[in-house]
């Protein structure tokens, strides 16, 4: 029989839990204003710091106006092409700007085209690229009564797909939580269980324990990435247009990363549930809103752009876009593939500094 | 040489001591036990002989080595039974004993060797393809013992292994520790359970961290200095209030059917006719033997005083 | 106070319990001894209201278990002194919690629980956090929670597991004392030694009673003089392998 005595006598406890528990306490006020934070702050779909190539091959002072118009509108970040005679596509290629603005020769006078060269692999982000420089450079026109033809060249990303935008994009994501996960709960399952104690008094070292855990799920990861890329490529269409060779070994590095994400977080949580909060909490929303997966970085304000810095799909994103849409190769790569490995080690060593086989 | 030397051992947990100036030498080839209540620091002290514990004062020496210094030679040559159930519940008895055989190094042609040697003492056999998990509480302490045993320790250091575990299995436990004592392996065991100090060869009663008496259990039992006597009455409840008021200084407690009297001088038998005299609920009175419980609470409460 | 008859339990083609008789009178310390599997635990549950019978009756207080499990489970008490205390609430408030969820006002529980809360020496310790509090006290505060609707019967689960002799041998004054005021208690224990504490004790082997009787009584029949070594007698005898 129903008796409220007895209902409100658990109700009562439950309150007690709840105020004695501090991560209850993190769930119900710190973590939705944390959100509301970076969410607030890391989307936008605005333009902001675009970097944008200005190439001038004819240096008058119209083509300066028309630059000087783009450095004030504060969309674009404009760098001022060194004049290689580099294909138009390359500086976008090698992530140097994401879009670039070519003068012609003999521009004002018997030229009024500008080659407008758009990096599309985020066709989002290139749909407003196009729409803005277009209408600062039509509103220069307008005010001074001439014409201008605007010639875009949308790259990697002819049709403007979005699929080719968040394909590349969950396979980061997905990677990384995945194996963050699985390693998370590998070390902290074994200490609530009770196993740790009885391996801990054998010979073995942290070291050998923690590459040992991480062995069966290089492969895991490995098998996962191909999995979606698989999916990406058979059902979505998305160009796979670089090396495969090269496409593993940077994704076996970002695995390792995520990987030893995982063990360092297992090391330091105390329950399996506090690991798998932590290993979520530190890689779905970051990767989301922070990798430039969905919102672009330069958008950011600074100390976000700063913190942007620490999560690895960052870096994956750039390999992964890179190789499927433009083809890049070692050259252009290195530098990502270089963060993500000392990414890990810092992360290792931490894991192992803190994996002490004895009982504090 | 000693198996386990303790000197000047002292072991803190932040505010409290769990060990209190400890010293100890353990002797090859018996079976040692460490009696010792809940909270007397049983499972510190067989973690500081593990090389477990990372802070401790004073020295450990097993096996001649020091536990803080060379702690990787002492675990390759112990064997370490934790108190909870400790092994991989998801993996079959087989492949528990396999992985710890492969931690510790032992070779294919000993790994075989060893295995049919422990599953004879183990009588697993039957079940080496169950899970761990799916075993009973008896056969999970067994199948402990194996793992602990694999590569041949010398030493072998057991907590509370009988911990929960039903009387017939422990009483089986306790028969294939003295094969392997037979066999020349040491055995340190903790144990809170009074009874299973008697099957031990010397043991030493710790509490409160510190190590109240030490000695083989009929040396231990024979220390006792105290009479202690069964009574039986109708109505035990009034018949032990009217003991109480005749000996107010008594140790007097109630099991069940009887009452058992515990007093320093020795009560004569007119003693207890005069009492029968005046309380016709007293029926009968014996003399009775102590029990490793009694002992072990008398010499708590003079170390008290 | 309590009456099986014939009380089986089938768990699909496993008969954990056979068709066991079971009497227990008010005011007795009765023992349940056994290893694990053997039943103890299966009936355990059954009286207190956990499982149904498959077929048998049982009567606890004079109600019946189906019909009126409600009323029966309200004349119990249940001490596992590893599971129902709540560490991260105070003493004061574990007893609240109990208290409130058999329909006992506070103040009423308090009075019915006072005189073993000073006893105790749990009055000082209400307001600590259970947590904090020694094993010897986390027993007596599991004991305390047992009781606070004056139940007529107390069942207690290995009760004195981890604490130290002394405060096992004052645990067991109180149940005796208790025991003398009429309430009925039901241990069931791995500890042999324990086993002297009963009135009467059973042991079982697979699900039925191998062995019943006073502790003494049981011990001369069969010519032992420790209980362990009575666990191991009788259960040889009923054909049980050994060693």
């Amino acid at each position: 029989m129903f008796r409220s005595g007895r209902m409100l006598a658990v109700a009562q406890k439950e309150v007690f839990h709840i105020l004695r528990d501090p991560r209850t306490l993190m769930i119900i006020f710190i973590l939705p204003v944390l959100q509301l934070v970076i969410f607030g702050y890391a989307m936008n779909m605005e333009l902001r710091r675009v970097p944008l190539l200005v190439e001038d091959l004819e240096k008058n002072s119209l083509t300066r106006e028309i630059t000087l118009r783009f450095v004030n509108s504060g969309y674009f970040s404009v760098i001022e092409s060194r004049g290689s005679g580099l294909q138009p596509d390359e500086p976008l290629r090698s992530r140097i700007a994401q879009a670039s603005l070519c003068f012609p020769p003999d521009f004002g006078n018997s030229r009024s085209d500008l080659q407008l060269t758009i990096d599309a692999s985020d066709p989002n982000t290139a749909q407003l690229i196009q729409a803005y420089a277009s209408a600062i450079i039509n509103k220069y026109a307008a005010e001074n009564g001439s014409i201008l033809d605007i010639r875009p060249l949308i790259m990697f990303n002819p049709d403007l797909k979005s699929s080719f935008f968040f394909v590349p994009g969950l396979i980061a994501m997905i990677l990384v939580m995945v194996c963050a996960l699985l390693t998370s709960i590998s070390i902290s399952s074994e200490k609530e269980v009770g196993t740790l104690e009885q391996v801990m008094v054998s010979p073995v070292s942290p070291t050998e324990i923690l590459l040992g855990k991480v062995i069966p799920y290089i492969l895991l990861g490995l098998m996962d990435a191909l999995l979606i890329l698989a999916v990406g490529i058979l059902l979505f269409h998305v160009p796979f247009r670089g090396n495969f060779i090269i496409f593993l070994g940077f994704t076996l590095l970002y695995i390792l990363t995520a990987l030893c994400l995982g063990l360092m977080v297992s090391t330091i949580a105390k329950t399996q549930q506090a690991a798998m909060m932590m290993a979520m909490a530190i890689t779905l929303l970051p990767t989301m809103l922070l990798s430039g997966f969905i919102f672009p970085i330069s958008s950011m304000p600074k100390i976000l752009q700063v913190v942007t810095y620490i999560v690895p799909a960052r870096y994956y994103l750039q390999i992964i876009r890179g190789i499927m849409l433009k083809g890049n190769s070692i050259a252009q790569l290195y530098q990502a593939g270089l963060s993500l490995l000392v990414m890990s080690v810092v992360m290792m060593l931490v894991a192992v500094k803190r994996f002490r086989l004895k009982i504090q | 040489m000693m198996v386990i030397e303790a000197a000047g051992l002292s072991i803190t947990y932040g505010e409290s001591k769990a060990i209190d100036n400890l010293e100890l030498q353990i002797p090859p080839g018996i079976v040692y036990g460490i009696i010792g209540p809940d909270g007397a620091g049983k499972t510190s002290l067989i973690r500081a002989f593990c090389t477990l514990l990372s802070h401790y004062q004073g020295t450990i020496k097993v096996l001649g080595f020091d536990a803080a210094q060379q702690a990787k030679t002492i675990r390759a040559a112990i064997g370490y039974m934790p108190q909870r159930f400790s092994l991989y519940q998801d993996l079959t008895v087989q492949q528990n004993i396999m992985f710890f055989a492969r931690l510790f190094r032992v070779t294919k042609a000993e790994r075989e060797k060893r295995l049919e040697l422990l599953y004879r003492f183990s009588r697993l056999q039957p079940f080496a393809k169950r899970l761990a998990g799916n075993l009973s509480g008896g056969m999970k302490q067994k199948l402990a013992l194996s793992c602990a045993l694999i590569h041949t320790p010398r030493l072998l250091i057991l907590d509370e292994p009988t911990f929960g575990v039903d009387p017939v299995s422990r009483l089986e436990f306790w028969q294939i520790l003295h094969e392997l004592k037979a066999e020349g392996i040491s055995i340190v065991v903790s144990t809170p359970y009074m009874d299973e100090a008697e099957k031990c060869d010397l043991i030493c009663l710790l509490h409160k961290g510190r190590i109240l008496q030490e000695g083989t259990p009929r040396q231990i039992l024979a220390s006792w200095q105290n009479h202690l006597y069964s009574l039986t009455g109708s109505d035990l409840h009034t018949l032990f209030g009217f003991i109480q008021t005749k000996l107010p200084g008594s140790e007097l407690q109630l099991f069940g059917n009887e009452i058992h009297l515990s007093c320093e001088q020795e009560i004569w038998e007119e003693q207890f006719r005069a009492w029968q005299q005046e309380f016709h609920g007293l029926e009968s009175w014996n003399n009775i033997a102590p029990s490793m419980e009694d002992v072990f609470l008398a010499v708590m409460k003079s170390d008290t005083n | 106070m309590i009456q099986t008859k014939a009380l089986t339990k089938r768990f699909g083609s496993f008969t954990a319990v056979d068709k066991l008789d079971l009497e227990i009178v008010a005011g007795e310390i009765f023992g349940f001894l056994g290893a694990n599997g053997a039943g103890k635990t299966t009936t355990i549950r059954i009286l207190c209201g956990l499982l149904r019978p498959s077929s048998g009756l049982v009567r606890v207080n004079g109600l019946d278990i189906i019909k009126q499990s409600d009323r029966v489970k309200q004349s119990i008490g249940y001490m596992s002194q590893r599971f129902s205390l709540y560490p991260d609430l105070k003493a004061r408030e574990n007893l609240e919690f109990y208290a409130g969820i058999y329909g006992t006002r506070y103040k009423q529980a308090l009075a019915n629980t006072s005189e073993l809360l000073e006893l105790f020496g749990l009055n000082r310790e209400l307001d600590k956090l259970t947590s904090d509090l020694p094993m010897g006290f986390k027993q007596r505060l599991s004991l305390v929670c047992a009781l606070v609707h004056d139940p007529p019967l107390v069942f207690l689960d290995e009760p004195t597991s981890g604490v130290d002799p002394q405060a096992r041998r004052e645990f067991w004054q109180v149940i005796s004392t208790l025991a003398g005021k009429g309430k009925t208690v039901i241990v069931s224990t791995h500890y042999m030694d324990e086993a002297e504490y009963c009135n009467r004790v059973m042991i079982m082997q697979q699900g039925r009673d191998v062995a019943s009787g006073k502790p003494a009584g049981l011990k001369q029949r069969y010519k032992v003089e420790k209980m362990q070594d009575l666990f191991v007698k009788v259960l040889e005898e009923s054909g049980v392998q050994i060693g």
